[in-house]
């Protein structure tokens, strides 16, 4: 998946009349369900500079055929604008009747970029060629899809803050076949992805009171003499947990777990977190916790205003935790 | 190369240079001077402020200009330019040729990294000093020779320092542009289609830069697929678009030189010259039968004045210019002559015209002449008298101009006709007895004749050399005729022509030029002499190959020797004759003669605009369907179309399916709601699923089942 050359910005976010000209120009429907089917009503066709540019060109050559009665020249001069007008065409083909879906994929924190991946499915045997998508922020993704196949593209976008990121009206443009003309569609996915809150960066200790009926106290998590073994790197890892050694023997990005004490167990509870981090800063320690104490392969629960997760542990639970942490404050 | 100099900083600065730079060599070809020049460079500049920068918005944005190309498109671009420049090579100085050579020899070794591309300091230099050398061959930047030569010259140094796919666009485009600069030298049908494969492979190209991973054979098959899809509206727009009869901004002035063909004063040795060109003057088409060979004289320019050697038109004296007037005594045969250009400004017409073609206009001596010089190839039609009486009353001035003589010259040629003249012969026995001189002498009629003297030209022709081409004939005749006392005149032009049975029309090459005589006679008027007939009469009665000696050198195409390549070479003229009859010589008139067989008003503009319209309309429709097919939804799998009927038709009844609804699920679903539709709706369901998802069943084949299908959704009511 090439970055392709450009991304095509959004339409002028300038006055509301405009706005709203616009808005019925392109169509727009809000959000939809995935799959979205390019329609003809919903394509739309513009020359790009070249476009213009070679137009100009045509006029020139136009010019010359007169001046010089020059028949082959008025037949070259005919074909390429005839051409150029075919090439529209081709470039309108080149989208129309693809289904779009855009899932999020992966997960995110904030303040990193959320992984969207667009699935355009082509359900005629005419194969499509550079169908590419861009997001407004500038990531621009570009896949073929062959005939009735289909395409993929990774597009990543940028998670400033936790809670749903929606990824908010994408162009689905081409400039297939000769680059003369643009043709684009948008789409706007009605699927989010979570964005978890950022972990906070400084490791702060596990709150200390274990309520567990064993009454054990879980002791520090990094301690670094209990070494369990190595399981796939997960963003939110601490750098200096990853197993640079086995990275350098090619085995890719692992991450080295430890163990406290076996089966430890914890609740970490909102109200454990001073309240003079503010909200974001106490869901931000709270994730750090999640997070270290997944590591740990601590058993544990989170007690939020209005939400309590019961005790558990594995991935499940940390996907868990995670999300309610993300969602905090909004409505489901 | 020279945008680059700006400062990246200012966008548009950069982009106002390089377009500077391009717009002006784009045009440089067509233009005749700097003063058009800086026209087109301002309104261009112009142009680009208003609508290309202006609307960065939407479309390609800046860092198009650092997106790098493919090798496999750079390796494309290379071969396309190759082919376009090609036919160039040729007509370029050599010193061109061989730096254009070098720098893309230059630019295959940067691609195959072995060297380095020039650093911008040299390419600015190779610019400068490439554009100084132009100038010092040709004096000027513009018009056709030095603008092919710059754009040439530009093009390799562009090539050579490509980096994005911007720099790759522009060149993709310059190749389009040197199309038409090779249209400027030659529009031959083997030159249109060099340039159509040159049109497909840039093409090919241009769709390389916007594919991920570009394929020879499927980019090549989608350019011709666009080209194809684009002949209609092309067609359409060749044919209704109005023409409007050039030059526009004024020809530049290299344009006629080097073509063969007669000139305005005849000297010894200026037709023998022609016969060593088989290039085709002109071409006939009767309406009725060809006449004989020696019948056919085509009438070019007729001289007057001679000065020892030279024959020129002299100037008729003023107000005395008389009309032409011929009595036609034969039925006058109808012909369409169609002229290659020459650069002069007669038109060839069988002897003797008796009608004009409407844009020209006859001299006093039955010369036409066209309002302009003949620079493109024109279609006339003419009639003609093979009997007649031409000017019967010729005006005393015009008959004193006929008997002029240069003072002091050719004593013994003036005494041989003081002889006759005081024999007391009538005017038509001089001629027979000047006649049975050629016939009975030894003469010789040869296209490589000696060189004659400055001084008495004629009597050394006459007495000595007796060795000449028509030229030297119809010189002396005209000479000994004035001698005698009878007025004559010089008529050049082209004699006989060989009908292509392919084509079933005349060709008349260049090595059928011809020079007669004409004598006034009293009660007759002015009448043809040949004395070419009188020593080579095979001349004139079966056409210049037969009366040429063998080891005389005449071209292979006019000699026509070996059968098979006579053959060959009608059927190819054939063909010539008919892309320039339908394609090249396609104009105004012709438009508007097209336009009035179609009853259609080819003056009234908004008729014209109305059919040009509907028929791009249609064109544009009809590629729009050619372009879409398998696309649109009309031509999809009719059954899944019926199906999605019926999810239409139950959706109206509130039964929507959802997405995750395979055709079973739904028709249970439909089942559990509806009773009534439980039976129909599971077996259009089972139809469509067999259909779809399962392997072909012999017992029932899948058309039948098809229709099955679509009836049952079409029966459905709900």
């Amino acid at each position: 998946m090439n970055a392709i050359d450009s991304a095509p910005a959004a339409v002028s976010s300038g006055a509301r009349p405009w706005r709203r000209l616009a808005d019925w120009l392109f169509n727009r429907r809000g959000r939809e369900p995935a799959p979205v089917r390019l329609t003809q009503r919903r394509i739309f066709l513009l020359p790009t500079r070249y476009g213009l540019f070679f137009a100009l060109v045509l006029l020139v050559m136009l010019g010359g055929s007169i001046n010089y009665s020059l028949s082959l020249g008025f037949v070259l001069t005919f074909l390429l604008a005839s051409m150029t007008l075919v090439s529209m065409v081709h470039a309108f083909r080149n989208l129309v009747g693809l289904e779009v879906s855009i899932t999020p994929a992966g997960r995110a924190f904030a303040g990193d970029t959320a992984r969207f991946d667009a699935t355009f499915v082509n359900p005629r045997r005419l194969p499509r060629y550079s169908v590419a998508i861009a997001h407004p922020a500038g990531s621009v993704q570009s896949t073929d899809c062959p005939g009735s196949g289909a395409g993929v593209c990774m597009l990543r976008i940028p998670a400033p803050s936790r809670g749903r990121l929606f990824p908010g009206r994408l162009t689905v443009f081409t400039r297939h076949p000769l680059g003369l003309f643009y043709a684009w569609s948008y789409v706007e996915p009605d699927r989010a992805a979570v964005v978890y809150p950022r972990p906070e960066a400084v490791a702060a200790p596990l709150p200390a009171g274990g309520t567990g009926e064993e009454g054990q106290r879980t002791g520090m998590l990094d301690g670094q003499d209990d070494f369990e073994g190595l399981r796939r790197w997960k963003p939110g890892d601490a750098p200096q947990r990853i197993a640079w050694k086995a990275v350098a023997r090619g085995q890719g990005l692992l991450t080295k777990r430890f163990v406290a004490e076996a089966g430890a167990r914890a609740w970490f509870d909102w109200n454990d977190t001073p309240a003079s981090l503010g909200e974001e800063g106490r869901l931000s320690r709270l994730a750090r916790w999640v997070i270290d104490a997944d590591a740990a392969g601590m058993t544990f629960g989170l007690r939020l205003p209005g939400r309590v997760l019961a005790p558990a542990s594995g991935e499940a639970q940390r996907e868990a935790a995670l999300e309610a942490l993300a969602l905090h404050g909004s409505h489901r | 190369m020279i945008a680059a100099t700006a400062s990246p900083q200012v966008p548009w600065l950069r982009e106002a240079l390089w377009c500077a730079v391009i717009v002006p060599l784009v045009a440089a070809p067509l233009l005749a001077d700097a003063p058009h020049a800086l026209l087109v460079l301002g309104s261009a500049l112009a142009f680009w402020r208003a609508f290309v920068i202006g609307r960065r918005s939407i479309g390609a944005r800046q860092h198009d200009a650092v997106l790098p190309v493919s090798l496999h498109s750079n390796w494309m671009l290379l071969a396309s330019l190759a082919v376009v420049l090609a036919p160039h090579a040729w007509r370029l100085p050599p010193w061109l040729t061989l730096l254009v050579g070098l720098l893309v020899g230059w630019r295959i070794a940067v691609m195959r990294r072995r060297l380095q591309p020039p650093p911008r300091a040299l390419l600015v230099a190779m610019v400068s000093a490439a554009s100084a050398g132009i100038f010092l061959q040709y004096g000027t930047l513009f018009g056709r020779e030095p603008g092919v030569a710059l754009l040439s010259v530009m093009i390799a140094l562009k090539l050579l320092e490509l980096k994005s796919r911007r720099d790759a666009t522009v060149l993709a485009f310059l190749a389009y542009f040197l199309v038409i600069t090779n249209f400027l030298y030659s529009q031959t049908l083997p030159t249109a289609l060099l340039m159509l494969v040159a049109v497909v492979m840039v093409t090919a190209t241009m769709i390389g830069f916007h594919q991920r991973q570009p394929a020879f054979r499927q980019t090549t098959a989608l350019a011709a697929q666009l080209l194809a899809q684009s002949i209609p509206l092309m067609v359409v727009l060749f044919v209704f678009f109005p023409r409007l009869p050039g030059p526009l901004w004024g020809l530049p002035r290299d344009g006629g030189q080097g073509v063969t063909g007669l000139s305005d004063s005849m000297s010894p040795g200026s037709l023998s010259q022609l016969s060593a060109s088989a290039d085709v003057a002109f071409r006939v088409e009767f309406v009725g039968p060809v006449p004989r060979t020696a019948d056919l004289y085509w009438r070019g320019p007729v001289f007057w004045e001679f000065d020892g050697r030279i024959w020129s038109p002299g100037g008729a004296p003023p107000g005395q210019a008389a009309a032409p007037v011929v009595r036609a005594i034969s039925e006058p045969i109808a012909y369409t002559v169609t002229l290659e250009p020459h650069f002069e400004r007669w038109l060839l017409a069988l002897d003797m015209p008796s009608a004009l073609p409407p844009e020209a206009r006859a001299t006093s001596d039955f010369a036409l002449l066209a309002n302009a010089p003949v620079r493109t190839r024109v279609r006339y039609e003419g009639r003609a008298a093979l009997d007649y009486r031409a000017n019967e009353n010729e005006t005393e001035a015009n008959l004193r101009r006929a008997l002029q003589l240069p003072a002091g010259l050719n004593p013994r040629s003036l005494a041989l006709a003081a002889g006759l003249r005081d024999a007391g012969l009538e005017p038509q026995q001089v001629i027979e007895r000047l006649l049975a001189r050629f016939r009975n002498e030894p003469f010789f009629y040869t296209t490589n004749p000696p060189l004659l003297g400055s001084e008495h030209t004629v009597d050394q022709f006459l007495f000595e050399s007796r060795r000449g081409f028509c030229e030297h004939y119809a010189s002396a005749f005209t000479f000994l005729m004035r001698a005698a006392g009878v007025p004559a005149r010089v008529v050049t032009g082209y004699q006989g022509g060989v009908v292509n049975p392919v084509g079933n029309y005349l060709v008349v090459r260049q090595a059928e030029a011809h020079a007669w005589s004409e004598v006034w006679l009293s009660g007759r008027g002015w009448v043809r002499v040949d004395p070419t007939a009188a020593v080579s009469p095979l001349r004139v009665e079966s056409g210049i190959a037969a009366s040429i000696a063998i080891d005389d050198p005449l071209p292979m195409l006019v000699r026509g020797s070996l059968p098979m390549l006579s053959r060959a070479g009608f059927a190819m003229d054939a063909i010539a004759n008919a892309w320039n009859q339908w394609v090249l010589s396609y104009n105004t008139q012709r438009q508007q003669q097209l336009l009035r067989n179609l009853g259609i008003d080819a003056d009234d503009w908004k008729v014209l605009s109305v059919m040009l319209l509907a028929g791009a309309a249609a064109a544009t429709l009809l590629a729009t369907l050619l372009a879409l097919r398998g696309v649109i939804p009309g031509r999809r799998d009719p059954s899944v179309a019926a199906w999605e009927r019926l999810c239409g038709k139950l959706a109206r009844a509130g039964l929507v399916r959802l997405p995750s609804e395979g055709p079973t699920a739904y028709a249970r679903r439909v089942a559990d709601v509806r009773p009534d539709l439980a039976e129909p709706v599971r077996q259009i369901a089972d139809a469509y699923v067999r259909l779809r998802y399962q392997p072909p069943d012999p017992q029932r084949p899948a058309a039948a089942l098809a229709g099955d299908l679509r009836r049952r959704v079409r029966q459905l009511k709900i």
